[in-house]
């Protein structure tokens, strides 16, 4: 018995400072990541980097505000896309499907999320820049759009199936249609959590350098047009990151600094969003 | 065969509990009903949970069901605006007429518009007071501005003052209807269902979630709501039964056993089963 009691005992320190200690590894990688990222970055981001182009090749100095409102322009494109197609197809898994379609909808869109990003890029190239003949925003905003639709739509349904069925079954007893008890009922009650969905995958999306890079490719000046090559924040890090010259090394760092503050920002913002939810909720 | 309720010299009250039996109505000498059911079936997918239901709803009196969980009396509420059409492989058969019109045959939203439906639980929606009270109008198309959001504004007040709410929710109109209590919350769902005038107000068990206090006012309610509305009341409370209703259907295993004046029922069941049940032999 005694023999027993404190084999239990020994398993149980081992197994608790092992699980410590993996929770603890997790943790530190964020932190070192944000640390690193902080360090190498924060020294090198001033004013000019958020509001200069690039300079030339060998002249110090210069920003990329090219890159960062490229970025916006992306994003523009894709939530134009995905999101309403995201949207819309979250409401019909939730509202109005059967049981066989949702089904398959439902797991080609878990397959689609799956998909390695760069595929993406490569269905983007193919759809619009091989018929266009050359890079452009809206195919990188394109490639974007395509990996938000099914983020969008799991969460879309997600939130949409946590609205409670007797408010629905209250607005179809006051005689509203399906559409209607939808349209004003359902959607309005999960109205935070969907719009939070959709940051949080807008934030995803906004770090993906691979759907990019031979979708909108890059541009050391300002975009002329959404058919136009435009840079982007991941693809600048991407290309000053591999080249041999120090300041460009230090402008990926200030690059990659803001990629991940914007990332923060949403994330920040969206649980704002829904505590305030849970909040009026009470 | 079909129950009828008739009329009886006897004005006693069945419960004796409450003083607001008293004003049990004689029933009216020749009227068609409001609500007539012949021959109902009902089925989900293959099982059948009603059986051959015949009664006869009359105009401005208080209709109560009682029976056992699961006897079918919900269900059978259910029937009555329709509701049971958003679950899958519901079926029915047989004849529902709603003042001599065939309900099955009419557009359903007008008919939820004239059968009104209370839950449960009480489900406002996440909106202001005022707007679960507008809900029903807005959806009629009677939104906007000006002289048309001032009729809406009238209907609200009128709903809620017939619900018995006005008083206490008067102040906080445009606050969400959460911050309400359980029992404001009932009675504001009372109020949304009475917006759009509906000549029948269905119940679905509005008290099983209230506290007795919250219970007597929804209870006083019903009874000045008589005069205005034909209502049917779902409860598994005998006693509320007793004291509120004019006519009582007692259900039991899908099929609709007997069906009197409510003072009859308690006092003088015609079956066996209903004497049981009442005298709490089971259920």
């Amino acid at each position: 018995m005694k023999e027993r009691r404190w084999r239990r005992r020994v398993i149980n320190v081992v197994m608790l400072s092992l699980t410590g200690a993996c929770a603890l590894v997790s943790v530190s990688v964020l932190v070192l990541i944000l640390g690193y990222l902080f360090w190498h970055g924060g020294r090198y981001l001033n004013w000019a980097f958020l509001t200069q182009l690039p300079k030339p090749v060998g002249e110090p100095g210069g920003g990329m505000a090219n890159a960062i409102v490229g970025s916006g322009r992306l994003l523009l494109v894709a939530s134009l896309t995905g999101v309403p197609v995201g949207f819309m197809g979250g409401v019909y898994l939730s509202e109005f499907g059967g049981r066989t379609v949702p089904f398959l909808v439902r797991y080609a869109a878990d397959l689609l999320n799956g998909v390695p990003s760069i595929i993406m890029g490569i269905f983007a190239y193919t759809v619009v820049v091989i018929p266009m003949h050359h890079f452009s925003a809206l195919a990188g905003g394109l490639a974007l759009g395509a990996m938000l639709i099914p983020i969008v739509v799991r969460s879309t349904e997600e939130f949409l199936r946590a609205v409670p069925q007797p408010l629905r079954e209250g607005a179809l007893a006051l005689g509203a249609s399906q559409w209607k008890t939808v349209a004003t009922v359902v959607v309005p009650t999960a109205f935070q959590g969907i719009a939070t969905g959709i940051l949080l995958s807008l934030a995803r999306v906004a770090g993906e350098t691979a759907p990019l890079l031979f979708t909108s490719f890059n541009n050391r000046f300002w975009s002329s047009g959404w058919d136009q090559p435009v840079a982007s924040l991941p693809v600048m890090i991407y290309t000053y990151a591999i080249s041999p010259y120090d300041d460009w090394h230090r402008q990926a760092w200030a690059a990659g600094l803001i990629l991940l503050l914007l990332v923060l920002v949403a994330n920040v913002g969206a649980r704002l969003i829904l505590s305030r939810r849970a909040a009026v909720r009470g | 065969m079909s129950y009828s309720p008739g009329s009886s010299a006897v004005m006693t009250r069945a419960s004796g509990s409450q003083p607001c039996a008293d004003v049990s109505r004689p029933l009216p000498a020749e009227q068609l009903p409001k609500i007539s059911v012949r021959n109902l079936q009902f089925y989900y997918g293959a099982r059948q949970v009603l059986y051959d239901v015949n009664l006869d709803i009359q105009e401005k009196r208080i209709t109560a069901l009682i029976g056992p969980s699961g006897c079918g009396k919900s269900t059978f509420l259910r029937t009555l605006n329709r509701m049971y059409e958003t679950v899958r492989h519901a079926r029915l058969e047989g004849q529902i007429l709603l003042g001599g019109q065939d309900i099955l045959t009419q557009d359903v939203t007008q008919l939820r518009r004239r059968v009104g439906m209370v839950f449960q639980k009480s489900n406002p929606f996440p909106k202001t007071v005022f707007e679960n009270v507008a809900y029903g109008l807005r959806i009629s198309g009677l939104g906007g501005w000006g002289r048309r959001s001032r009729m809406i504004e009238e209907v609200v007040e009128q709903s809620l003052r017939r619900a018995a709410l006005w008083d206490e929710v008067k102040d906080h109109l445009h606050k969400s209807a959460y911050m309400l209590s359980g029992g404001q919350q009932q009675r504001l769902c009372i109020a949304r269902a009475l917006a759009v005038d509906p000549e029948v107000l269905l119940l679905d068990e509005p008290c099983s979630a209230l506290d007795p206090i919250s219970t007597a006012k929804i209870e006083e309610l019903l009874f000045s709501l008589r005069d205005s509305c034909t209502l049917v009341i779902v409860t598994h409370n005998m006693q509320q039964a007793a004291r509120v209703a004019d006519d009582t259907g007692f259900f039991l295993l899908g099929r609709l056993i007997e069906f009197s004046p409510t003072r009859i029922m308690f006092r003088t069941p015609a079956k066996k089963e209903t004497e049981d049940y009442i005298t709490g032999r089971f259920g």
